[in-house]
């Protein structure tokens, strides 16, 4: 990638100011302008960066630290509750009309996934709501658009209203939505075809389709990747039309995403939806928070901070330090590692908080689920005591008790067996680099 | 003489040129307009070359999006500059300003590798990558409808077999143009299709072929690796080809399309950029550090709906038209 995350940024600036007690302004100021280049870096809008900026220098300035955080974990602190304000709470409701059809419409630039999204929300529509939903096809524009809404109606077993290419939008629109009380549908999600913000033919198509059929959400769907331009057509969308949500399309990729804080930031509209994956599945609702850690580019560091706080007990992390030092390690003690892991949260959330977990290589792929973590439980669980205390005695036969005591195969016993061993090696490379460089080695937070 | 005559000179010398660079002004208007817009207007209210204004100038070059990196850079280099000479006011700065600008757009690169790659004799293969929702089928449609007017004997492939509607959506180009597109079912395997293209191809002694590619996420591992293998099937097929793998991007990307670049270069070593949907508001300013970070040319860009709005990527009018202002002021 070619930006790296705030965590990163600011860890320079950090080292300088550990230790204080209070914030600074110096240390703010510093620290600021590494947040606004990773919110520039991220593509949130400048006017945006410049508000927030001043806000968080205020907030910051003259804190107390608290004492479970660094300054710099403080700052960041404030960062991230400002950005989660901005963006508000999770919002993933969609309107009822009160004399149904519900009617949705979509909107947006050229490219943004409008089709694609018009499809996914339906399949949610009709699978979490129970509702029967049908799709007009209304992009007479481009080529095989209505093609294209037919095919995902066909795999969605859902029926889609086309008049081909010679019908007006507006005409389009409302027969779809008699068709709709004739059929009992209680929505009609519109598919607009793409168009630019500044051409005003298009546009005042949209308004008149607006006026014609009254839709009672207007959903503008906006490509996750797009940058400083976002303002600018989320503004102009929501001028003239008056947009009631956005969907966020592409989140699946590597972007930071910071047009999602530029769009809320300047129409004040919730964004509802977030396009996770090509499937038709693959709508979720928005998470601003999440979206506030992604954007910074740092991971959800301090929920993991807070949660490993209210969940590990100091004694024990002491305990377990000195067992490290002394190779005393057991299995035993790794079963009771396991499940302070366990309370801390399914495995695949924890990843996902910890800064640059997803980019590392042999993470990546790790399939990082719960059941094995039970396997292994139960693996280590049908070992007698002695075995746990000295693994080496663990012999064919006695491998063998093993896995039919677990339910699981040799093999699986041979690996974890295997893999004891070499975090048993591990650890103790760990703690004699820790004895000769203090501090480098090891597993660091980003800060 | 100052750079803007240096270049405005460069564009009297041929009515041709004239022609090229009216079509990017009109194009480009708004970019226009709203980047060297503003720095006038940064001109014009800071008087002293200061701290301050360099601020402001690294925030009218972000809202470009013309790239945090590449924008430090640049005012580092400024600030250098300005010491060097002398610089006191801020109208003393601006040709500074242009002049690195064009630096980092031109770099070392050779003018030449601008053109796109057409062979004199036999067939020339275009492989065209890119994330979703860019624009791809489209640039395809207009491409071969240029270069069937140019003369070229042109066959496509819709090797888009993922997306629904794609393949119907290429056919319709292919209509417009007249070409034929060589198509299989939804659903089948794209490297199979782009065989078919190759075999279709040099059977009706083609001159082009114009190979289409489904929209991928440039961080989906699999869809990349399969990317690959359609460009290996090009590449096993006929030797030398595919002679260019454009890489379409949407002028509105914001940094992520330096991440498109790259992944989509390691994946199948991009000779081109198509620079799509810069009739918008979007400043295309991404197109500056592209250039400055991974020396990808653009070799077209898209400046609007109609087939003639795919326009051979010119530098020298490209650079005129976001400076267009400044250079008619003095």
């Amino acid at each position: 990638m070619a930006f790296e995350g705030l965590a990163d940024r600011l860890q320079s600036t950090i080292k300088k100011i550990t230790g204080k007690g209070k914030v600074s302004e110096q240390d703010v100021k510093e620290m600021t302008r590494e947040v606004r280049l990773a919110l520039l870096e991220a593509d949130v809008n400048f006017k945006v960066v410049k508000d927030l900026i001043a806000r968080i220098k205020e907030r910051a300035i003259g804190q107390e630290v608290m004492e479970s955080l660094t300054p710099g974990q403080q700052v960041i602190k404030v960062v991230k509750e400002e950005l989660t304000t901005l963006m508000g709470g999770e919002q993933s409701k969609i309107a009822v009309a009160d004399r149904p059809p519900t009617v949705i419409m979509m909107v947006g630039l050229q490219g943004a996934g409008k089709t694609t999204t018009t499809g996914k929300l339906a399949n949610l529509l009709r699978k979490k709501h129970n509702r029967k939903p049908l799709l007009a096809a209304c992009d007479i524009y481009r080529p095989a658009a209505i093609k294209q809404l037919e095919t995902l109606g066909e795999q969605l077993d859902m029926p889609v209203f086309s008049l081909g290419t010679e019908a007006e939008p507006v005409d389009i629109a409302s027969r779809a939505i008699e068709k709709a009380k004739e059929e009992h549908h209680d929505y009609v999600i519109i598919d607009t075809a793409g168009r630019l913000h500044v051409d005003t033919d298009l546009m005042e198509e949209l308004q008149q389709i607006k006026a014609t059929v009254k839709p009672d959400e207007i959903f503008l769907v906006v490509d996750a990747m797009t940058g400083q331009d976002a303002v600018n057509v989320a503004e102009s969308f929501n001028e003239q039309l008056d947009i009631t949500g956005v969907v966020l399309t592409k989140l699946d990729g590597d972007t930071r995403g910071g047009a999602a804080l530029s769009i809320k930031a300047v129409t004040d509209k919730p964004i509802k939806f977030a396009g996770m994956g090509e499937k038709l599945d693959q709508l979720e609702a928005f998470h601003p928070e999440r979206m506030a850690s992604r954007i910074l580019g740092m991971g959800d560091v301090l929920s993991l901070i807070e949660k490993a706080q209210s969940n590990v007990d100091e004694k024990q992390v002491k305990e377990l330090e000195e067992k490290m030092r002394t190779m005393s390690f057991t299995f035993d003690d790794f079963l009771e590692q396991m499940g302070q892991v366990k309370k801390m949260g399914p495995l695949d959330d924890l990843m996902a908080m910890i800064p640059g977990a997803n980019k590392m290589k042999g993470l990546k792929n790790a399939q990082l689920d719960d059941k094995q973590l039970s396997q292994v439980e139960a693996i280590i669980q049908s070992m007698t005591k002695k075995e746990r205390q000295d693994p080496s005695i663990i012999n064919g036969s006695r491998r063998k008790r093993i896995a039919k005591g677990s339910g699981t195969s040799v093999s699986q016993v041979n690996r974890l067996i295997k893999q004891f061993s070499e975090m048993k090696k591990m650890m103790k490379q760990m703690t004699n680099m820790q004895k000769g460089k203090k501090g480098k080695g090891g597993f660091n937070l980003p800060f | 003489m100052g750079f803007m005559d240096k270049l405005k000179s460069k564009f009297k010398q041929n009515e041709e040129t004239e022609d090229v660079s009216q079509k990017y002004q009109e194009g480009m208007k708004k970019t226009r307009h709203s980047f060297s817009g503003k720095l006038n207007d940064l001109i014009a209210r800071y008087r002293k070359v200061d701290e301050d204004f360099f601020e402001e100038l690294e925030e009218v070059l972000i809202t470009a999006d013309v790239g945090v990196t590449t924008v430090m850079d640049l005012v580092e280099e400024l600030r250098m500059e300005v010491k060097r000479q002398n610089i006191k006011d801020t109208n003393g700065i601006k040709d500074v300003i242009s002049e690195k600008l064009v630096e980092i757009y031109y770099g070392n690169d050779n003018e030449e590798i601008e053109k796109l790659n057409i062979q004199q004799e036999g067939l020339s293969v275009i492989l065209v990558v890119g994330v979703n929702g860019v624009g791809k089928t489209t640039s395809i449609g207009k491409l071969a409808h240029q270069l069937k007017k140019q003369g070229k004997n042109v066959v496509l492939a819709a090797g888009d077999t993922f997306r629904a509607g794609a393949i119907e959506q290429l056919e319709i180009w292919g209509e417009r143009a007249d070409v034929p597109v060589i198509r299989q079912n939804a659903g089948s395997d794209p490297a199979a299709v782009i065989f078919d293209g190759i075999k279709a191809a040099k059977s009706r002694r083609a001159d082009v072929l114009i190979c289409d590619t489904a929209g991928r996420l440039q961080n989906k591992v699999n869809l990349m690796n399969e990317l690959s293998k359609v460009k290996r099937v090009i590449e096993r097929e006929i030797p030398g080809a595919p002679q260019e793998v454009l890489l379409v991007l949407d002028a509105t990307t914001g940094q992520n399309a330096l991440s498109q670049a790259k992944t989509f270069s390691e994946a199948t070593d991009v000779s081109g950029i198509v620079l799509t949907k810069l009739d918008g508001t979007a400043k295309g300013g991404i197109v500056l550090a592209i250039r400055n970070e991974l020396k990808i040319p653009v070799k077209y860009v898209g400046l609007g709906e109609q087939v003639d709005d795919l326009q051979v990527f010119d530098a020298n009018a490209f650079v005129y038209g976001l400076f267009a202002d400044i250079a008619t002021e003095d």
